[in-house]
């Protein structure tokens, strides 16, 4: 059952109150393959920055586990890499201090001047090599988000988490710092979590897309998957005829579906697994999203 | 000069400076020397019945003697005003050390641990409200002597505010530098001396700058109490003696060594700072 490198199992989070218990997400099973990259989209609320968290070891589930290469996440750890929405970058060092504060963390035999040229060599891929010496006060919103992904990736973790990296930066800005991070997961090839909000966004980076339906007791309904090849570029990919039939789905999930398919409507706790590209899975996904696709389970 | 915001400031201070240095000096000038003095006068030692404060330009005059040979010793009554601040600076500063380096630890406990914060906080507050001085009789009865009493009692006056403020300090670390520290798999020493104490400092700074202007204002009125030397001493001593020219000039003194104590934990503030 297994097989996965990562497997979230019937994890489920509710919050006591007064009346009834609040379930915010329920039975939520995902799978993550070495090396895949995947993005969560879901209305806000609906629980994805929890399940992020627990992936994290941040915080704990109220039922069901986080398995990771055949051991229970108990906990944070140097091999789950976060990176936050608001960078979280400690303004008292400087842009190298702060990815050297990681990567010494990671490997504290390195004497100082490997730690330096291994978070040099990061910083480079991320083009911020003339900013070393900048406190992240002095930076640009895009810079310090280049700065807290190169300090994620510097550390080589085992599983990578993004919660909404971009969320707060202007739509330029983003496509040049979306650029850097499939480059640097090209070269890395990281299995990568990632949160967001942009269905753009989810299609030029991801393997796969989980959608959640909104909350309270959300689950994840669909993962749907993207079937275009790499490496990929933000403007031939809209030319790829998969693009928009893809689009189209996870638009139309986001509009119509999560919110009808949320909370006791949902039949069972099973993810479908949708491949948008085939022909009749489109049409079956939209208009009777239960019943066609083959079901998942973790 | 006048261009700028700070060449019009070092102006208009001039000015005011002139002017009530000119109606303090127009107002306390002695009285005419016309008629002979009277029997009870010679007897007065020719003191002016009705006792004035000395003038400015006199100040100035005993000022820049005293200033020119600051530290001279002539006995147990009788020692240079440099000597006199050594003597108030050295205890100022042994009392607020040992205070910081029991506020300091203690406070990181305080703010780290919701059970400490609350189990602590009721002797706190009982403790905190207790004029310094209080402490004096307790001080001098237990320790038997006065000079570790003094530095005693800059002790316990020094403790609250760097106590207080690393507690706030701490427990207010954005949770996000926290979740760092975690993430990276530090441990509660690497934790608080890497995240915590350089995201606290700006606060606990600003309680040791507020703790040694307390320091600074309790020596004073605690060398009074036990005597001997300093310049609390130094000013009761001058008060008893009628010199109101060395009181007026110890006054000023006092000011502006407790604008250089503060200018000094400033200088350390500003290395501390952050921006976010
Ligand atoms: N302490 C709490 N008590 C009750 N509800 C909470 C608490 N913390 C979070 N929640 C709820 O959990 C839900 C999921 O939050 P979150 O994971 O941040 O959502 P998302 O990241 O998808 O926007 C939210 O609806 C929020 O109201
Ligand atoms: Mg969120």
């Amino acid at each position: 059952m297994n097989k996965h490198f990562v497997s979230v199992e019937n994890l489920s989070k509710r919050f006591p109150t007064k009346s009834e218990d609040l379930v915010v997400f329920d039975e939520v099973n995902i799978g993550f393959d070495k090396g895949e990259f995947v993005c969560i989209i879901g209305h806000s609320g609906c629980g994805k920055s929890t399940i992020l968290n627990v992936l994290a070891g941040l915080d704990t589930p109220s039922g069901g586990a986080v398995i990771m290469d055949g051991t229970e996440v108990s906990g944070p750890s140097l091999d789950r890499g976060v990176v936050f929405q608001n960078y979280s970058l400690l303004p008292w060092l400087t842009t190298l201090q702060n990815v050297s504060f990681g990567v010494q963390a990671r490997w504290p035999k390195w004497d100082k001047k490997k730690v330096d040229e291994h978070s040099k060599h990061f910083l480079e891929m991320v083009g911020l090599s003339a900013s070393l010496n900048k406190k992240p006060a002095q930076l640009s919103g895009g810079m310090r988000q280049r700065v807290s992904i190169a300090r994620a990736f510097a550390t080589s973790p085992k599983l990578l988490l993004l919660d909404e990296p971009f969320g707060a930066l202007d739509a330029l800005t983003r496509g040049v710092i979306q650029d850097e991070l499939l480059k640097i997961w090209n070269a890395t090839q990281q299995t990568v979590f990632m949160i967001t909000h942009d269905v753009d966004e989810a299609i030029l980076l991801a393997d796969r897309i989980l959608l959640m339906t909104n909350g309270p007791n959300a689950r994840i309904a669909e993962s749907v998957k993207v079937s275009i090849p790499r490496p990929r570029d933000r403007s031939d990919i809209i030319e790829h005829p998969a693009y928009y039939k893809i689009r189209n789905h996870l638009v139309n999930f986001l509009v119509k579906r999560s919110g009808e398919m949320s909370g006791a409507a949902a039949p069972t706790g099973n993810t479908l697994e949708v491949d948008p590209a085939e022909p009749d899975a489109t049409a079956a996904a939209t208009s009777v999203p239960i019943k066609k696709a083959a079901a998942y389970t973790a | 000069m006048l261009n700028t915001l700070n060449g019009r400031a070092i102006l208009l201070s001039m000015v005011l400076l002139a002017i009530s240095l000119g109606i303090w000096e127009a107002l306390n000038q002695p009285p005419e020397a016309s008629a002979a003095m009277s029997e009870f006068e010679m007897l007065m030692g020719g003191a002016d019945q009705e006792a004035r404060v000395p003038p400015p330009s006199q100040v100035l005059e005993h000022a820049w003697t005293e200033l020119s040979n600051p530290f001279y010793d002539a006995g147990p009554n009788d020692k240079g005003i440099g000597i006199q601040l050594a003597y108030s600076i050295y205890r100022v500063l042994t009392g607020y050390f040992a205070a910081a380096l029991v506020a300091i630890p203690l406070g990181f406990v305080i703010g780290m641990s919701p059970l400490m914060h609350k189990a602590l906080t009721p002797f706190i507050q009982v403790l905190r409200p207790i004029s310094p001085l209080a402490w004096m009789p307790l001080a001098l009865f237990i320790i038997k002597d006065s000079e570790q009493s003094a530095i005693f009692v800059i002790f316990i006056c020094s403790i609250w505010p760097m106590l207080i403020n690393t507690a706030f300090g701490v427990a207010n670390v954005r949770k996000d530098w926290i979740r760092v520290a975690q993430t990276h798999e530090l441990g509660a020493l690497k934790t608080a001396w890497k995240v915590i104490l350089p995201a606290a400092a700006p606060t606990i700074l600003t309680g040791m700058r507020i703790s040694i202007g307390i320091a600074w204002l309790v020596i004073v009125a605690a060398e009074m109490l036990v005597g001997g030397t300093g310049i609390g001493y130094y000013v009761w001593n001058e008060w008893n003696n009628l010199d109101l020219n060395s009181v007026i000039f110890s006054i000023l003194m006092i000011g502006i060594v407790g604008m250089l104590l503060d200018m000094a934990l400033a200088t350390v503030a500003k290395l501390v700072q952050y921006e976010e």
